[in-house]
């Protein structure tokens, strides 16, 4: 067993691992750790194939952006999940049995798997060797999948759309600084003198 | 190369580029205040596109590799897609501005929106079609809980996403499956591949992928979130809903099926068949207890999905000319409809309470009875254009030797009349009640009666619908 | 010019029908009538300026559906021509008298407006029964068949306020109904053989129909034989020929001038015409032609026994119209359709004046319809009389003996008589019809003796207050006069005494010649031709000479070349066909004298009979009655036909009905719906309901449940399995 071969497993199981603790953990802020180690076993997985980039991406984006932000919701929103469960129960025999029966089909038909033909032909390496990988990516992108990378442009920006109109609220009735008012405010305006004879008040 | 590509696609990027443009051009100037003439704006645009996209040139061209086709089946849809957004669109703004539903994000949303139908239903690729069908989801989310202070538009916005997430990663697996069998996300290279007699993991990857499309169509047993979507949703907003999309999602089924799964269609025929069944039932059966009118169409919408699906079914040519041929008369159908619904209102308010209906002939005559030809015709009782489109789709599944669907069909049609005949009694027959106010918009009063009187002189001629929809399943089918 | 014949009538029922809010009730009386006398016009210059050759017109495309073509055409000949003249002249004559009959009637009260609907009906009728003769194909008919019938029925029960009235409309629809359904079966038969419905392709066929066999009733028959018999069912039906009978006597509930123009001149005798019509089938069918012949002869006596004792007066005509058409059925079914046609033409004028003069007494006797209660009208009525004197001449057949000189019904029913005498051999159908002619006599004149001779009986008052009818009812009762007087002796030559203008007269090419016996009997050829040189003198055509040339050219083409051309397939040329080997109408020429005059003496012995009855003796009918009571019982009951019927068909129908309403609808059909419908589906409806929880999670495990039954489906039946 080589040194690679046994980095492939070691991150292999852990991302799986990570998955499985992802989803059965009781503590929300544990589910989101476990997350991350899947994360960085998948960067690993990257480094293995080759593809420095996208493992940088990875750990970048999701790892440093993405899972802390799931982090702070998480902790912010303080959501019961005992609650969510509580049902739950309920629900168990049924949802095993499909579960089983999912699985059993799905053992069925992994069983006999096959591919086409040209499947494994066509399935090969996607980006050519001898340019490093972030210009093959950067070309692939921009030349073979424009159509997709510009589509996935549109879904982020309405995402930001929704978000935006789902959240932006001008409420009417709180007081709001308007720095552009506090600039040019005039004295002559906002002040007024007045002489107040002494013994009189105002 | 990039060139010919692009201009293939000028519809779809005019569309993005005018939805960029209205969206920084309304941040920076007036914003909410110039949402009303934008709605006007995105329609007339709708309207120009679906006009060059429908007088242009005919012939197929592929472009981006396969990626995107367009032809003559991609044409129609888009047609029809862009004709009836821009209908509701102009129907809804009255609507919408006079309960301050009326943000400029609305027409922009909707405009993304059709850009990823028009995507979807030109699709040639599974990572184009999941694309597109994003897109379009991601636009209908947010524009369902767009009245933020109701409880039930978020509740139904909220559902339709996490469903639409479901249905989504439902999809996405399918098409992993299938491109581990074959090798390839280009719908050219999977039906190379998938012929004759497919293994278990390419099928498992068909019904995954149909399911995920079923969830869009609203197609039993992925229809739940239907009903409560479209009564939680404001009305102009459930309008859109019950029209476009369908379209959209009806025709990227019917492309997915024949352009790359055409080899294996005696596997996903039952499945079609099965879904059809249980859809017309359903939604005719459900329907009968509803009292809400907003979820009464939505069943109503989920057995017509399950007639055009009869189509479908079929597998043939001619069955996917008879889909075409329903999904125009079903968005013309419920267009009319939905332009009656956003007239029901009480002292300013809306209302959907079927009950409000009460002797409302007495009242407005005219209007009751082009509400009349429209329940008529969404009941597919014959002198009216939607018994023709029944017609179609049972003919198909007949000469396919479905005979049993067919029967199925007409026995569930039977059920459906009961509640659009029950909305027909109310307004004639009903007793006295709190009356209904009717808002005096023209241009509801417009559409109204212009859809109810092209179920009656359509059914003499289809305005051309039959030959182009031949056309266009021609060009999926061959 | 016959499109403008066809439609005038239509086009009048349509505006007095729907339009005559608009043109007033006056307006739509005259304009009815008025285009009826416009098509009356048109069809007499039509009938007198007729070529040999058939026309077609074709006027527009109806159904085409795989090798059905029906087109909407008119197929003018002879046969087409005649039914012209005889529907638009009696039509626009009852028109015309209904302007007067209609002007008051006690069924209707103040403010209800009647009369535009009648007349609009009676328009409406013309126009069908016009679609009737005219049409080219069986369809056609059919529709015109039918359109009659549902015109017949409107008129029966024009009185809808009077139950009885009612009972008859419906009497009278269903039971045509059975005689439509045979009417279909041989249109379908045909079609099913033939590929066609057209009658020239049909006519075409008739050679090779008789040698075709046809599985019909777990039975094989013959073709030709079967069909006919199916067509024959649809003409009894019409004609109200035995067992199909009943509704005719009880369609008397219709006005007057309905019973003149429906139930005697016109739609009765679409039988008799579809017959005709077919004969290039009926030639082929011998078994048929026999019963024809048989039930024509039965029905023509047994109508007139029944006519005999009834004292209605329009049901007196009713059953003598019934027994009249029987005669017409014997001519058609000996093969002498000439002869059916003449008296069919002849009929149509003496018995509508018959009724219209009926309508006239009636009129005057305030509404009055039962003969003892007549009497000595004579006087008060003298128009009236005279016209019913000339009816009841013409009907009885006056003239005479061994001469063509006589009124209408003289010459067509000896014709009759003669052609049965040879066609059976002096057999069942000639003693038949020469009975049936002595009690036509008696039951005529007893009709006349007892409304207008004799003492006034019955209600004072009304005998005071009889009056006679106006003008616009008389004259239609003239004009129909002449009819009867002449058109016998006009038409003789034509239609029966003479063949080669016979053959001239329908277009028929010469081919059927006298044989061999015709010499033998010259006596007979020369009395013969004496008197058509006499009728030619009445006739327009007066270019005949020799009568007896005709036969020796004549006499080689009796011979098969023709019969070769039809087998190959080509429709016979003329409006009627008659077999080349049929030698009826010269056997009947040469019939013995004693069968010539037979009719003669038995119209003289039910004269005297009726008159020593009613005028020497009048208490004998009384005490013959007595006499005779179950005879005198059966006959007034119409031989219990009705009560027959009644015990086995309605009755057991009413059950069968009652049974499948109460226990099969109700029960079993609605309760099964309403099971359905209030039990099962509201079930499923609260189910559907009780899953749309509203929680997104049984949403969701709704989808994963679909999905889990999806692919099982598909890993059970799908694919590589």
């Amino acid at each position: 067993m080589t040194v690679a071969a046994l980095a492939f497993y070691l991150f292999a199981i852990c991302a799986v691992l990570g998955g499985l603790f992802t989803v059965i953990s009781r503590n929300p802020v544990h589910s989101v750790l476990w997350l991350i180690l899947t994360f960085l076993s998948a960067a690993g997985l990257f480094v293995l194939m080759g593809a420095e980039f996208v493992a940088m991406l990875l750990i970048i984006v999701y790892v440093g952006a993405v899972a802390v932000l799931f982090l702070f919701v998480v902790m912010m929103l303080d959501v019961d999940f005992a609650e969510l469960r509580a049902g739950m129960s309920q629900y168990m025999p049924l949802a095993l049995l499909i579960g089983v029966v999912i699985l059993m089909q799905f053992g069925m038909a992994f069983g006999v798997w096959e591919s086409a033909e040209g499947a494994q032909a066509a399935r090969g390496a996607v980006a050519p060797t001898d340019v490093e990988n972030t210009a093959a990516l950067g070309a692939l992108l921009y030349d073979k999948y424009f159509l997709l990378f510009q589509l996935s442009g549109l879904i982020l920006l309405v995402a930001m759309i929704g978000a935006i109109v789902l959240t932006l609220r001008h409420r009417k009735d709180v007081k709001r600084q308007n720095v552009l008012e506090q600039m040019w405010r005039d004295p002559a305006e906002a002040m007024e003198l007045k002489n107040v004879k002494p013994g009189q008040g105002l | 190369m990039i060139q010919a590509d692009l201009n293939t696609i000028a519809p779809e990027i005019i569309l993005s580029i005018y939805a960029m443009v209205a969206l920084v051009g309304a941040v920076y100037t007036g914003k909410d205040k110039i949402a009303g003439p934008l709605v006007w704006l995105t329609a007339g645009l709708f309207v120009l596109l679906a006009a060059w996209i429908g007088l242009g040139s005919g012939g197929t061209h592929d472009a981006f590799g396969g990626m995107f086709k367009d032809d003559a089946f991609a044409r129609f849809a888009k047609v029809t897609i862009l004709v009836s957004g821009a209908a509701v669109l102009v129907m809804g703004q009255d609507y919408m501005s006079r309960r301050n539903l009326l943000r400029f994000e609305y027409p922009v949303l909707v405009s993304l929106s059709v850009v990823g139908m028009m995507m979807m239903v030109s699709a040639g690729d599974l990572m184009a079609l999941y694309m597109g069908l994003e897109l379009q989801s991601l636009a209908l989310y947010v524009v369902a809980s767009l009245r933020r202070d109701s409880v039930r538009s978020t509740e139904a916005g909220m559902k339709y996403f996490v469903l639409g997430a479901l249905s989504s990663g439902l999809l996405l697996y399918g098409a992993s499956l299938t491109y581990g069998y074959a090798g390839t996300t280009l719908f050219s290279g999977i039906i190379d591949a998938a012929s004759g007699n497919a293994p278990l993991g390419l099928l498992f990857g068909l019904v995954f992928v149909t399911a995920g499309l079923a969830f869009k169509v609203s197609a039993v047993p992925f229809h739940m979130w239907t009903p409560d979507v479209y009564e939680g949703a404001p009305t102009p907003i459930t309008a859109f809903f019950a029209t476009a999309p369908k379209m959209a999602a009806m025709a990227l089924l019917a492309r997915v099926l024949h352009d790359a799964f055409g080899g294996v269609v005696g596997d996903w025929q039952q499945i079609i068949a099965l879904m059809a069944v249980l859809s017309m039932f359903l939604g005719a059966v459900a329907a009968i207890g509803q009292t809400n009118i907003k979820r009464l169409m939505a069943y109503s919408s989920i057995a017509h999905m399950g007639f055009a699906l009869m189509g479908l079914a079929a597998g043939t040519a001619f069955g996917v000319q008879a889909l075409l041929i329903y999904m125009v008369i079903y968005v013309t159908m419920n267009v009319g409809t939905f332009a009656f619904i956003l007239t029901m209102e009480r002292d300013g308010e809306p209302v959907t309470d079927i009950a409000s209906l009460n002797l409302f002939a007495r009242a407005h005559p005219g209007r009751a009875m082009a509400v009349l030809f429209l329940m008529f015709s969404l009941a597919g009782v014959p002198p009216f254009l939607g018994f023709f489109g029944k017609f179609y789709v049972l003919r198909a599944a007949y000469d396919a030797g479905l005979g049993w669907l067919a029967v199925a069909g007409v026995i569930a049609s039977v059920i459906g009349a009961f509640y659009y005949l029950r909305i027909v009694y109310y307004m004639y027959f009903g007793e006295e009640g709190a009356h209904l106010d009717t808002n005096k918009s023209p241009i509801l009063w417009g559409f109204l009666v212009a859809t109810a009187a092209v179920m009656l002189i359509g059914s003499a001629w289809m305005f051309g619908v039959e030959g182009a929809a031949e056309a266009a399943a021609a060009t999926l089918v061959n | 010019m016959v499109t403008t014949i066809l439609f005038a009538p239509l086009v009048g029922a349509i505006i007095a029908g729907f339009g005559w809010r608009t043109i007033g009730e006056k307006g739509a009386q005259y304009l009815t009538t008025g285009l009826l006398f416009l098509a009356c016009l048109l069809s007499w210059i039509t009938f007198l300026g007729l070529g040999s050759e058939t026309q077609h017109i074709h006027v527009l495309d109806f159904i085409q559906s795989g090798t059905l073509e029906t087109s909407w055409g008119i197929r003018l000949d002879r046969l087409t021509a005649i039914m012209l003249i005889v529907v638009t002249t009696v039509s626009a004559l009852v028109h015309l008298y209904s302007l007067g009959y209609m002007a008051h009637d006690d069924n209707w009260g103040e403010g209800e407006h009647y009369k535009a609907r009648f007349f609009a009906y009676l328009s409406f009728f013309t126009f069908a029964m016009l679609m009737l003769v005219t049409s080219d194909n069986l369809v056609q008919m059919f529709f015109g068949w039918e359109g009659v019938g549902v015109a017949s029925y409107l008129l029966i029960g024009f009185y809808y306020k009077k139950p009885s009235a009612n009972a008859a409309a419906i009497k009278a629809f269903v039971v045509n109904r059975v005689g439509d359904f045979g009417f279909a079966l041989g249109i379908f038969g045909l079609f099913f053989l033939t590929d066609s419905i057209k009658f020239d392709d049909i006519f075409a066929a008739g050679p090779a129909l008789a040698e075709t066999t046809l599985r019909f009733l777990w039975t094989d028959w013959n073709a030709a034989n079967l069909l006919a018999f199916l067509l024959f069912i649809g003409a009894m039906g019409k004609s109200a020929q035995l067992f199909l009978h009943t509704w005719l006597p009880d369609a008397m509930e219709g006005p007057t001038p309905v019973s003149a123009l429906i139930h005697a001149a016109t739609m009765v005798t679409a039988g008799v015409f579809l017959v005709c019509r077919m004969s290039p089938l009926m030639e082929y069918a011998p078994e048929t032609m026999a019963f024809v012949t048989f039930l024509g002869a039965s029905t023509a006596f047994v109508a007139a026994t029944i006519g005999l004792v009834q004292n209605d007066i329009k049901r007196v005509i009713a059953y003598s119209t019934m027994s009249q058409l029987g005669y017409m059925f014997v001519a058609a079914g000996v093969g002498v359709y000439s002869v059916a046609m003449f008296h069919l033409l002849t009929h149509a004028f003496f018995k509508a004046m018959l009724f219209l003069g009926a309508g006239s007494v009636i009129h005057a006797m305030h509404h009055e319809q039962d003969m003892r209660n007549y009497g000595n009208l004579r006087k008060k009525i003298p128009y009236t009389f005279w016209a019913m004197m000339i009816g009841t001449l013409a009907i009885t057949g006056v003239g005479i003996p061994l001469t063509t000189i006589g009124f209408a019904g003289f010459l067509s029913k000896d014709a009759i008589i003669e052609s049965a005498y040879a066609g059976t051999n002096g057999g069942y159908a000639f003693w038949m019809l020469v009975v049936a002619a002595l009690f036509t006599s008696f039951y005529s004149w007893r009709l006349m003796f007892l409304t207008f001779y004799g003492k006034a009986r019955g209600d004072k008052h009304t005998h005071e207050h009889a009056h006679e009818s106006p003008m616009v009812m008389l004259v239609p009762l003239g004009v129909l006069a002449l009819g009867a007087i002449f058109s016998g002796m006009v038409f003789y030559g034509s239609f029966f005494g003479d063949h080669d203008k016979m053959n001239r007269f329908f277009g028929m090419p010469a081919h059927h010649a006298a044989d061999a016996g015709h010499g033998a009997t010259d006596t007979h050829g020369a009395a013969a031709t004496d008197t058509h040189a006499e009728v030619d003198t009445h006739a327009e055509a007066a270019d005949h000479g020799a009568a007896d040339d005709h036969a020796a050219p004549a006499t080689d083409h009796a011979n098969d070349p023709h019969a070769a051309v039809i087998a190959h397939g080509t429709a016979p040329q003329g409006a009627i066909y008659m077999s080349p080997d049929s030698t009826v109408i010269d056997d009947a020429h040469h019939a013995p004298k004693w069968v010539k005059v037979s009719p003669f003496v038995a119209m003289i012995l039910g004269f005297l009979t009726a008159y020593w009855f009613y005028i020497v003796n009048p208490a004998m009918p009384k005490k013959f009655a007595d006499a005779q009571r179950p005879l005198y019982l059966f006959l007034l009951n119409k031989w219990y036909f009705d009560e027959i019927y009644d015990a086995i068909f309605v009755k057991p129908a009413m059950a069968l009905g009652r049974f499948l309403w109460k226990r099969g609808d109700e029960k079993v059909i609605d309760g099964t719906l309403n099971g359905v419908a209030l039990g099962i589906v509201p079930f499923f409806t609260r189910l559907a309901g009780r899953a749309q929880t509203g929680y997104i999670f049984t949403y969701a495990f709704a989808m994963v449940i679909g999905i889990v039954v999806l692919i099982t489906w598909m890993s059970l039946t799908g694919g590589a399995e």
